[in-house]
């Protein structure tokens, strides 16, 4: 199994470890070749105005969405969340989202980072508490019936699904937990 | 639901902020216009200052930290995070900036030190601060003092990289160096780069700095930004370099696509063509004072 991280900028590294750990093979990409490569994607948090016109100059992006809306399964975190959300408030003028997910969502939505948390989360299907990182996180305003709401913060979505998507809102690779990595692969060998 | 016990300003939220600023370029930033230019460029994020180092270089006097109200425009104006910087030191502008909320602080050289032996205790703050390094003893106090983020200082305002390219060298050779010591060298190399020992062994045993090391000081077109990346920077920041040239908009975008496509040069030929002039640089020799010796 190879899966992809998407390396144009952001907390990659830290993807590519956890992927390492649980003994699978990454592909750190930043162009078509390496994505072509890549039987899945993990995209990372960084900043995701700058990520989209890279996505977008190296010609991911169109792959992304077509590759996806057949099926390949992507992860992404907070500014991945962004990415692949349906609806994006608070971005940069000209900034598309990929439209994975049906969900709106609001760029640093909980505020900036002065007020950055850690929080325990319950998240669906697992036993014990997930140590949630949120930093500048985006907010989910809203998510459509499509979708299945997997983990929540004060009522609103922080870990969504749907299909062969997955989203957090916060920063599973900063967690020393690779339980959402996991599952996530869990999928991949799946699909 | 319940309000869910919410941890803010740990090390963990602090350094993580740091980690999504890898693979980017921060931009010196004046206004809000200048800041609309970087965000729309793919800057990562902005310095918000009255003063690009090469204009404080140029006019002399005390360099302090900016106004608030300037600031508060810039971060009015754009999405990414804002940072700004207070003299080293001076705990109360840094105080100052946190109450603002100013994304990083930057407890910089380019300003004018306010303590001739202290830096500020940064662990005292929720916001999260960068600090300027020279070498790896310096990096490692910096740490210790409660950085979030080393970047080497390079020779601000310059245009020139030589610097810049002389301190990374310096702080990864000797993580590199002290990697391969035994464990009885350990208190060696803690006595002669005068930094904690605890840190020391877990540099050794690690191979790396414990928080991120970005590259500041003198960077001015997409192949220097690929220069310090291949040596071992993780992002980049452009002081002068970018706003102080002929042409910023399409050069700021050329070091963004250079700073991520950093290895491979059939992309930095295509993104260096045609920017225009780079900002003027200075040779080493013929500057008055040198930035990066202020801190210790």
């Amino acid at each position: 199994m190879k899966v992809g991280v998407l390396a144009l900028q952001g907390a990659f590294k830290l993807h590519v470890q956890a992927l390492e750990r649980l003994g699978v093979e990454a592909i750190e990409v930043r162009s078509l070749e390496n994505f072509d490569a890549s039987e899945a994607l993990i995209i990372p948090g960084g900043e995701s105005t700058t990520m989209s016109f890279l996505l977008e100059s190296s010609g991911i992006f169109d792959s992304l969405q077509e590759r996806s809306t057949d099926g390949m399964p992507v992860l992404g975190t907070c500014a991945g969340m962004i990415l692949l959300s349906s609806k994006i408030t608070d971005g940069r003028n000209d900034q598309k989202p990929l439209k994975l997910i049906d969900i709106e969502v609001r760029r640093n939505g909980y505020g900036r980072q002065i007020d950055s948390f850690e929080s325990d989360l319950f998240i669906e299907g697992f036993k014990s508490s997930f140590r949630g990182v949120f930093i500048r996180a985006p907010l989910v305003e809203n998510a459509s019936e499509k979708v299945e709401v997997l983990a929540e913060v004060n009522g609103r979505p922080v870990m969504c699904r749907q299909d062969s998507v997955i989203v957090t809102s916060f920063h599973p690779e900063l967690a020393d937990d690779d339980r959402i990595h996991a599952e996530f692969l869990e999928m991949v060998s799946n699909s | 639901m319940d309000e869910l016990n919410r941890d803010t300003g740990t090390r963990l939220v602090k350094r993580g902020l740091a980690e999504m600023l890898k693979g980017g370029v921060i931009m010196d930033v004046v206004d809000a216009d200048q800041a609309k230019i970087a965000e729309d460029a793919g800057a990562t994020a902005v310095m918000a200052l009255e003063r690009v180092p090469a204009d404080i270089r140029r006019d002399g006097g005390v360099a302090r930290m900016s106004d608030p109200e300037m600031i508060e425009e810039i971060k009015s104006a754009v999405t990414v995070p804002v940072m700004a910087k207070a003299r080293i030191g001076h705990f109360a502008e840094a105080q100052v900036l946190q109450s603002i909320g100013v994304d990083y602080i930057d407890e910089s050289e380019v300003l004018t030190p306010a303590d001739e032996a202290h830096h500020i205790d940064k662990w005292k703050f929720d916001a999260p601060f960068v600090c300027g390094a020279t070498n790896l003893g310096e990096a490692l106090r910096r740490i210790s003092e409660g950085a979030c983020l080393i970047r080497s200082k390079g020779e601000a305002g310059t245009g020139n990289i030589v610097e810049a390219v002389r301190h990374l060298r310096s702080i990864l050779g000797d993580i590199g160096r002290i990697s391969q010591a035994d464990s009885a060298e350990l208190f060696d190399w803690a006595k002669q780069l005068q930094a904690p020992l605890p840190l020391v062994q877990e540099v050794s045993e690690t191979g790396e700095l414990p928080v991120p090391i970005f590259c500041a000081g003198g960077i001015a077109t997409p192949a220097d930004a690929s220069l310090v990346m291949q040596l071992g920077a993780q992002a980049v920041f452009v002081g002068s370099g970018i706003f102080k040239s002929e042409d910023p908009a399409p050069r700021a975008r050329a070091i963004v696509e250079a700073t991520t496509n950093y290895l491979d040069p059939s992309i930095l030929a295509k993104v260096s063509r045609k920017l225009g002039e780079p900002m003027t640089g200075i040779e080493m020799d013929s500057i008055e004072t040198r930035l990066a010796e202020r801190g210790w």
